[in-house]
């Protein structure tokens, strides 16, 4: 449960924080969401990573598909030599995730190591 | 707390998001870049994006209205001209604010601001902008600034299109702003009145740049005064000049109204070459009694495409394309079927993305313009209203001397002149170099202009001298003025007035009315010039070699309604040069003129579809002169099979470059091979920039004379002949032609290869390997990536009739569908109707989208 709230709540903070500042927006909001609901290391980076993997993974598709595909492909023909727009929104998933996981993970190492073991 | 893991942890995404914001190489920063929220997603407009928009702005005097149409063509309707042009600005930017910004950033100097010091191994400090400044690009924008800015006229057109971009500029946001902008990590400054000047003087710059002033003084040291002569005869056999010949246009007139003195004693040194002196003046027709009319002759230093020679442009230069032609024509309502006047304009441009062009139609209560207009600057520059359409070709006219500058001293503080030590004025460049200090270069202002080249900035022949550059667009001039009364003009009085505004770059300004008058005017300020005066480097120490003067402008060669039905321009001499009073120097093209006049002359009855057919015709009228050379000096005894099959394509060519032909390339592959055969050893001589002779001169000199003396190979003690040199030539390229047919690439489309490229060379935001005819000696003349920049057909019917189509799209934005929709018809010959929308025509289900301008 705490996996999918953390998971939304960086999602949808990474979304409204970006409307106010800039790509860095993603940082505060993974790490203030992995302060508030704490989880190990290994599943904050990966609310992190999925949060705003899903979520800059779903804008850049919804917005590649409204497009026709035409500046993803231009896009992705630039940087990978090959014409597919899925190639970028696959890259702009990724970057976005990876910064987003870090972000969190980092906050995780704040808690106290979990002391219960299930 | 796990401190380590933490610390360890926090650095690690510190430094990935630092990595991603920062922008290496060149390369953009890929966390804005990739951010949905701000980067290049956000440039991906939606397929069915609404472009309707209703905007409040203090500047506007009453409310505006643009209507978009499904070219995304913007109609704008405004109650006065200042509302109109203020919303022209918006519009422009709002689709081509980048190239805007770019293109006068370039002509200003500024491009290693924007993109640092090296492209690949290209030096753009030293190749663009120490060139532009040292041309004095900047200086001059500011004198045309003045011009524009002391007519009231053309202040408010400025003013208020210069508002209105910057009312465009100052809504972006990070997320909105073109994609290029976050491609190079930087922001649009505010637009200024400058920056149109910047942009006007960029055209210049590219239209009126032709001379060829020390590649010719390097042909004149390297050959003898005869083998000069042969090289660049003063004129070609074939001449068809805008004004006929046989045309007295100065009967009226005694005497020219400059007349040109040839400066005493300088026979020895700016005549002479290697071995004797060139010819100081031929035969000249007199004109009128009492006329006493300098003499002067005529050469046609024209360059096309080869292998890389010392006569080759270089490819990293930024000479203009010698090929930045045009065509243009008016047909008189006796030669249509309709009975009005139609009009016909295709300039040939560098062809890019975004397009030079936007189309625009602005209606106000005192004008009503349609045409392509220039992102950048006010107005409409070639188009029509429901009166008259106007179009330009360029005038080719060498209006770009240097004069050689003593300096007293090192300092450069004083420099020789009339035999007095005149004062320097210094203007100082500070080239603000991305990611390097700023590069501070001085450069030196004489009476002739800056001095362009010295020993730190040397000049094509590596001299070490002091050059100034006087060019006639360092003047105070006003084009503005001259488009905006175009826009208005009704008739040929007002056409008339418009022109005189227009100093630089000189064009051949065509027109025609609804009421029937059909005109053109070789128009501009040109120096009355003296027998080859500024064909070489001149000598500054005193004004002797100075330019005496400004040809009158009423003297400037013109057609109106001649008896033949219709006036045309190619590029060509603007007048038989032996019955004008003055130098006619610059870089003057034949064959497409003569093809026009040629089909023009028989053609009745015309229609739009007829002109439209004329325009995209791919005949080429230099293999028809040529091709005959290739039959009978080609050696066909011992060939293979295969190359007997090429020859034959050849022999057997109906002569039209069309794309999926084979005997073009082989034909135009076999010419490029014996201009080399025959001019190659002499040129290569010299291992400095050297005119290249035109290929007209060696058509005619080898149609006339087999033994012409350069068929020679001087490298062989052996006498060559024209068959063997023509059999080498083909022996050479024959191979190759085969290898490329193997490969299914000999077609002539293929060979040519037709491409536009986007402004910042992007093969990924470019349309190549386009399937187009034509060339360069076609009318329709579609090289690489130079070509007719914008079509238009006009017929001043009631309403008006026009078609018109340019290779790109109204949207500069990679990201938008409509970034390049017309390139593919256009490579097909296509054409869009082009529709003068009236007041009542606003629900008409063309229009697409509103755009609302009011105050708030």
């Amino acid at each position: 449960m705490k996996f999918i709230s953390s998971i939304l709540l960086i999602a949808l903070l990474s979304l409204v924080a970006g409307l106010y500042l800039r790509f860095w927006a993603l940082v505060p909001a993974a790490f203030v969401v992995s302060l508030l609901i704490p989880q190990p290391p290994g599943r904050s980076f990966l609310s992190g990573f999925l949060g705003v993997f899903l979520l800059w993974g779903c804008m850049a598709l919804y917005m590649d598909a409204a497009n026709n595909y035409i500046l993803g492909t231009r896009m992705s023909q630039m940087i990978f030599k090959v014409p597919s727009s899925l190639l970028m929104v696959g890259l702009t998933a990724l970057i976005g995730g990876l910064v987003s996981g870090m972000s969190a993970l980092t906050a995780s190492f704040i808690h106290q190591p979990a002391k219960s073991k299930e | 707390m796990r401190i380590w893991p933490f610390i360890t942890s926090a650095l690690v995404t510190g430094s990935l998001v630092a990595a991603l914001s920062t922008s290496i190489d060149s390369k953009p920063a890929f966390g804005p870049l990739l951010d949905p929220q701000e980067g290049f997603w956000q440039n991906a407009d939606p397929a069915n994006m609404s472009y309707s928009l209703d905007l409040h702005f203090l500047e506007l005097s009453a409310p505006t209205k643009v209507y978009v149409d499904q070219r995304l063509v913007p109609h704008i309707f405004a109650e006065n001209e200042k509302d109109a042009y203020f919303a022209q600005g918006y519009i422009h930017a709002r689709f081509r604010l980048w190239q805007m910004d770019i293109q006068t950033d370039l002509a200003d100097g500024r491009l290693t601001e924007i993109v640092g010091r090296y492209s690949g191994n290209h030096d753009l400090l030293e190749l663009r902008d120490r060139y532009y400044r040292r041309l004095g690009m900047g200086y001059a924008a500011e004198q045309a600034l003045k011009g524009m800015e002391a007519d009231s006229a053309t202040k408010a057109e400025v003013d208020a299109y210069t508002e209105g971009v910057n009312a465009y500029i100052s809504s972006l946001t990070v997320a909105t702003m073109p994609l290029e902008y976050k491609l190079l990590n930087y922001a649009p400054e505010p637009w200024t009145n400058l920056k149109c000047a910047l942009l006007l003087k960029m055209m210049s710059y590219d239209l009126a740049g032709e001379e060829n002033d020390f590649q010719n003084t390097n042909a004149r040291n390297l050959f003898s005064a005869a083998d000069f002569q042969l090289l660049y005869p003063s004129m070609p056999d074939s001449l068809d000049p805008i004004v006929p010949q046989g045309t007295q246009m100065f009967t009226k007139q005694d005497t020219p109204g400059v007349r040109v003195k040839i400066p005493t004693g300088m026979d020895t040194d700016y005549f002479m070459t290697k071995s004797g002196m060139l010819t100081r003046c031929l035969a000249m027709v007199p004109l009128g009694t009492g006329a006493n009319w300098t003499a002067f002759a005529y050469d046609v230093p024209h360059t096309g495409a080869a292998q890389r020679g010392p006569w080759e442009k270089d490819p990293q230069s930024v000479d203009p394309d010698p090929d930045n032609g045009s065509n243009n024509w008016a047909v008189s309502g006796a030669k249509t079927k309709s009975g009005v006047p139609i009009l016909c304009n295709d300039p040939h441009l560098g062809l890019n993305l975004p397009s030079l062009w936007f189309e625009v139609q602005i209606h106000t209560p005192t004008v009503n313009v349609y045409g392509a207009s220039l992102p950048g600057a006010p107005g409409v520059i070639i188009g029509f209203n429901d009166s008259a359409a106007f179009g330009v070709t360029n005038s080719m006219r060498d209006v770009r001397d240097y004069f050689e500058i003593t300096f007293k001293d090192q300092t450069k503080k004083e420099y020789l002149f009339n035999g007095q030590w005149l004062p320097t004025a210094f203007r100082v460049e500070d080239i603000k170099v991305k990611g390097e200090p700023d590069f501070m270069d001085t450069v030196a202002y004489t009476v002739f202009g800056p001095v362009m080249y010295e020993p730190s900035y040397p000049d094509p022949l590596k001299s070490g001298k002091y050059y100034a550059c006087k060019w006639s667009a360092h003047e105070v001039s006003n084009e503005l003025l001259c488009f905006n009364k175009l826009d208005h003009a009704a008739n040929y009085d007002q056409y008339l007035d418009a022109i005189k505004s227009l100093q630089t770059p000189g064009q051949n300004v065509v027109f025609a009315s609804a009421s029937g008058d059909i005109a053109i005017w070789a128009q501009g300020a040109f120096p009355a010039k003296w027998y080859r005066q500024g064909d070489f480097v001149m000598e500054g120490k005193d004004s002797a070699y100075d330019w005496q003067g400004t040809i009158p402008q009423n003297e400037n060669p013109h057609l109106w309604n001649p008896v033949r039905g219709y006036v045309s321009s190619a590029n060509q001499f603007p007048i038989d040069p032996k019955t004008y009073p003055y130098y006619l120097s610059g870089n003057f093209l034949t064959y497409r003129a003569m093809e026009i006049n040629r089909r023009l002359d028989k053609m009745e009855n015309i229609t739009p579809q007829d002109m439209m057919g004329l325009q995209t015709d791919n005949y080429d009228l230099f293999a028809e002169m040529a091709r005959p050379l290739f039959i009978k000096y080609i050696d066909t005894t011992s060939m293979e099979p295969g190359e007997t099959h090429l020859y034959d394509l050849v022999r057997d060519w109906d002569l039209y470059n069309s794309p999926g032909e084979k005997a073009p390339a082989v034909f135009h592959a076999w010419w490029d091979s014996l201009f080399v055969g025959v001019y190659g050893d002499e040129l290569r001589q010299t291992a400095l920039p050297i005119t290249k002779p035109s290929d007209q001169t060696l058509v005619e000199a080898l149609l006339k004379d087999s033994s012409y003396k350069f068929v020679d190979d001087i490298r062989t003690p052996a006498q060559e002949s024209l068959r063997q040199i023509a059999t080498q030539a083909w022996k050479k390229i024959y191979p190759v032609m085969l290898q490329l047919e193997n490969n299914n690439s000999l077609t002539w489309s293929d060979y040519k290869d037709t491409h536009i490229d986007h402004l910042l060379k992007i093969p990924a935001f470019s349309d190549q390997h386009l399937q187009t005819g034509g060339g360069a000696y076609s009318i329709n003349a579609t090289k690489a990536d130079h070509g007719p920049s914008w079509r238009m057909v006009v017929e001043l019917t009631t309403p008006v009739h026009a078609f018109g189509i340019y290779p790109g799209g109204q949207d500069g934005n990679p990201g938008s569908p409509y970034f390049d929709n017309t390139v593919q018809d256009w490579a097909k010959g296509r054409y869009d109707t082009l529709w003068l929308m009236t007041p009542d025509q606003v629900n008409d289900a063309r229009i697409q989208w509103k755009i609302n301008f009011t105050k708030p």
